[in-house]
């Protein structure tokens, strides 16, 4: 058997995604912290100090709801916090605040608008960001500016085949993340992260329906690219250790991406024991359906439906996708479109605005008036310059004495090639079935 | 002016009629606590004069505050070696108001680390002891600002309560302790012992003081999310409205209970019937169920509250953490362990609902339910030893009404047959504080409280 054939690549995701509320998630410290002095953007609660208690940011619940929403998920009506125990450096109450059996939203799925397949989301649910380890040569330091920022968490069935689906799904979980307007979801700058749990299923062995006994969690993946590569690197160096027999370890593996290659970085033998328990902090939230409904307002058209509105504009699929991946170009779209469809010219057609706006051929930096003068210059119709023409065509025929005797004898494809020559030399400024006429006019002459 | 025993009340009236000065009043507390901490040990940090600019109500009044209090710029140690360094660079809610009221901070007191105990014999600091008898232990965990007020070093102190850790001390040393409802009072900055139940209050002289007290420390807090925002009422004001109650009595509360307090209780309830009070019994969940629900429930909460206090910071790696501390964070993490949750800590929740509902039930009935405080009178230093989860045990009377945060005010009614203090609570539906001490109050007025504070005084002249 082939080992295309032979194995089955099983791909789940968990995706953090930091929320650009303005305060942090259970203080009043902003949540921006990029690029700020260490611990400067700090205060008991963030800090954990003793006694210092959590006050949940309402704003952040809300944009959880929205990304559900934007998700397909069942919004909960009540829902709690969990403090999840773990112990380290960068976590400073030895707890995370999270949320365990009652997430703000669960039972989801989404389709990209390119993919012909659905992905099943597990849970979505919102938690706090931990502060950031700083190693240098004298010794390891703790900077809390992050800690306490909200969090939230994307989980999703194991749905994923191949690293191509998750990069496309991920990238469109970017659009849709930017589109809700909670977070620049930047994975560069660590606002997006993906971690992929990876297994590969030899289907000789293990029966249709269940899963391999192990599963390899990917971190440190900072880009779109990169996730691609790790999962390819991941994928195939799993399936030479089960080629040869071996089983892969269940373990936390990262990725490197100047060598190019994951390494191990904590197995675990066994499942991590949290010691979850509710947050006794943080009253339990319930929420009537009004309320959930008027959140539900806030959520934009997701993309399969700005899509849809696109395609229905008549711009081909591709086009479409390009446009729209960038928030502000679809909304700069959006707004010219209408004008220059009043000025009721057959060129400039949705498509054609569209392709000056993709190919990067009118800048949409500048203001609404300049592009669109702009648009309607490049898009008018052609007018032929007559005199110019006449001239042109004389010189054309002068210098390819040849070709006009070749037309003579009847080779009308010859004309193809004066006409490429009129055209070049005229620069564009004349219509192609003027440049036809003229030619075979002064020939006959 | 000679001070001794006078009322926050009264003291802030002085004050303010420039009877007598806010410097006056502040050299005279610390002189006593320079006099006589030694032999009592009831605090571990002494403050500084200032606010003195401050006209509020409690303007120029010293306070004795917990050590689990944080206070800006003065060292806070929760009793514990682990924070043996530890100068918080901020204030809890319940400082700053007593602050912003106009109060003064005369120390931080003693209690058992962590607020781990009921008898501070669990301090890393010694124990605190009892000033009707110095080979006896005041109660805790709030037992130095129980002493502070006891031994008059401190003209009120603030105490914080998971179950009977205020209205315990304050029974064994003889003077008033108000448990308020959970949250009424914020907890922000309060060190955590068991989030769900933890709850500041006041130990003073005079029931008036407690209401005045509370007055200033109650309210929502933006800072502690699980702060009501049930409207705080006057309770110095309703305090005195002449009212009727019918009150409660449960012989579930009774059962065990020592002789002497068992007599004082029904020479009390005699007297309040005379009052025109009426009694009546109400059966209750046997106490003895909340001493499981509420040792599993607080082990889980201080397994998980203690973790922040992982070697990183402050200072003190984990060694510095005592016998108590380790047992209560090896059993809460036993029980919140995966397998172990659903036995323990979730039906542990199912049976808090329990209760709550048979509050709830018992106060269809009744106004107040009137019960003694602790079992039995304060016992001699050390003998916690001979009791496993001696605290638990010792607060029996207290965990049910900790459990369902119900506020509860305990007041001395007498002596027992050693000549120690014995203490009665007076407990009351939610945010019904104001009915609690109008009751109280009535009593006091009637009774002088049978003048246990006045003699508690006395030794220490």
């Amino acid at each position: 058997m082939e080992i295309k054939n032979k194995y089955e690549v099983i791909i789940g995701l968990e995706i953090h995604v930091e929320l650009s509320t303005a305060s942090k998630m259970f203080c009043q410290c902003s949540a921006s912290y990029f690029g700020k002095e260490p611990n400067t953007n700090v205060c008991p609660v963030c800090l954990g100090l003793p006694g210092a208690l959590p006050v949940p940011n309402k704003k952040a619940i809300e944009y959880t709801m929205m990304i559900g929403k934007a998700l397909n998920c069942k919004i909960n009506n009540k829902f709690h916090f969990d403090r999840k125990h773990y112990s380290y450096p960068d976590l400073p109450k030895g707890y995370q605040i999270s949320q365990y059996d009652e997430p703000i939203a669960q039972h989801g799925w989404y389709q990209p608008v390119m993919s012909s397949k659905k992905f099943r989301i597990t849970r979505v649910h919102l938690e706090e960001d931990t502060g950031k380890l700083i190693h240098s040569k004298n010794g390891t330091y703790i900077d809390f500016n992050r800690s306490g920022v909200p969090l939230v968490e994307i989980v999703t069935e194991a749905d994923f085949r191949s690293a191509d689906e998750v990069k496309t799904f991920v990238e469109e979980l970017q659009m849709v993340v930017r589109y809700l307007g909670i977070s620049q979801a930047d994975m560069e700058k660590g606002s997006m992260r993906l971690e992929p749990n990876i297994s590969v299923k030899d289907k000789t062995k293990i029966k249709e329906g269940e899963l391999p006994p192990y599963k390899v969690e990917l971190k440190n993946i900072n880009s779109f690219r990169f996730a691609k590569k790790a999962i390819d690197y991941e994928v195939k160096r799993q399936i030479e250790l089960l080629e040869e027999g071996k089983v892969p370890v269940q373990e936390t593996r990262g990725y490197n991406e100047k060598k190019g290659i994951t390494f191990t970085q904590r197995v675990k033998e066994n499942a991590d024991d949290y010691r979850y328990m509710p947050e006794p902090d943080i009253p339990y939230f319930e929420f009537d359906d009004k309320y959930l409904n008027s959140v539900f307002l806030k959520v934009p058209p997701v993309p399969q439906e700005i899509f849809t509105n696109l395609i229905k504009q008549r711009l081909n699929k591709k086009t479409a996708f390009i446009l729209m991946k960038n928030k502000q170009t679809l909304d700069f779209f959006n707004e010219v479109m209408p004008e220059l469809l009043k000025k009721n010219s057959e060129f400039i057609t949705p498509q054609a605005v569209a392709n000056l706006i993709v190919n990067e051929k009118v800048d949409i930096k500048n203001s609404k008036d300049k592009f669109i003068s702009n648009v309607i210059k490049i898009l008018r119709p052609i007018q032929t310059d007559k005199d110019l023409l006449t001239q042109v065509v004389k010189k054309v025929l002068t210098n390819n004495p040849n070709a006009v005797k070749d037309f003579k004898k009847g080779k009308e494809n010859v004309v193809m090639f004066l006409v490429g020559q009129v055209m070049r030399e005229i620069k564009g400024k004349a219509k192609p079935q003027d440049v036809i006429e003229e030619i075979r006019k002064s020939i006959k002459d | 002016m000679n001070l001794i025993g006078k009322s926050v009340t009264e003291l802030r009236n002085l004050i303010k009629s420039k009877k007598v000065s806010k410097g006056e009043v502040w050299d005279f507390f610390v002189k006593r606590v320079e006099k006589y901490n030694k032999k009592l040990n009831a605090f571990l940090t002494i403050g500084e004069i200032k606010n003195l600019d401050n006209d509020g109500e409690l303007a120029g009044v010293p306070v004795a505050i917990k050590d689990n209090f944080c206070t800006k710029g003065l060292r806070t140690t929760a009793s514990s070696k682990v924070l043996d360094n530890f100068i918080p660079p901020y204030s809890a809610t319940v400082v700053k108001k007593l602050e912003g009221a106009g109060s003064v901070i005369l120390g931080k007191t003693n209690m058992d680390a962590w607020a781990h105990g009921s008898s501070t014999e669990t301090s890393a600091y010694g124990s605190s002891k009892n000033p009707w008898d110095l080979s006896r232990t005041p109660g805790g965990s709030s037992g130095g600002s129980a002493v502070a007020v006891s031994a008059y070093l401190s003209p009120y102190a603030i105490g914080s309560e998971t179950a009977g850790s205020i209205k315990q001390p304050a029974a064994w040393s003889g003077v008033i302790g108000l448990k308020p409802t959970y949250g009424r009072v914020s907890r922000y900055g309060l060190i955590s012992m068991a989030s769900s139940t933890d709850c500041p209050g006041p130990l003073t002289v005079s029931v008036e003081d407690a209401a005045l007290i509370l007055k200033v420390l109650a309210g929502k807090d933006e800072f502690d999310a699980t702060t009501s925002q049930v409207e705080v009422k006057d309770y110095p004001k309703l305090m005195k409205e002449k009212r009727k109650f019918t009150i409660g009595i449960s012989d579930e509360f009774l059962a065990g209970v020592d002789e002497d307090i068992k007599k004082a209780f029904f020479k009390v309830k005699s007297d309040l019937e005379k009052m025109g009070h009426r009694f009546k019994k109400v059966s209750l969940l046997s106490p003895e169920y909340s001493i499981s629900v509420y040792t599993i429930l607080q082990r889980a909460e201080v397994a998980s509250n203690l973790s922040r206090f992982d070697g990183v910071r402050y200072g003190n790696t984990r060694e510095f953490f005592g016998e108590e501390a380790k047992r209560r964070v090896m059993l809460g993490n036993y029980v919140l362990s995966y397998g172990y949750y659903d036995a323990y800590y979730k039906k542990a929740q199912k049976v808090r609902t329990l209760i709550v509902d048979d509050f709830k039930r018992a106060f269809k009935d009744v106004d107040l339910i009137l019960t003694p405080t602790t079992p039995m009178t304060a016992l001699k230093l050390g003998e916690w030893e001979k009791y496993p989860f001696f605290g638990e045990k010792m607060d029996v009377l207290n965990e049910p009404i900790a459990i369902a945060g119900l506020p509860a005010i305990d007041f001395p009614v007498g002596l027992d047959r050693k000549g120690l203090p014995i203490g009665l609570q007076l407990t009351g539906n939610y945010f019904k504080e104001d009915e609690v001490l109008n009751a109280a109050y009535q009593l006091e007025k009637e009774t002088e409280f049978y003048q246990v504070i006045k003699k508690g005084f006395k030794k220490w002249r």
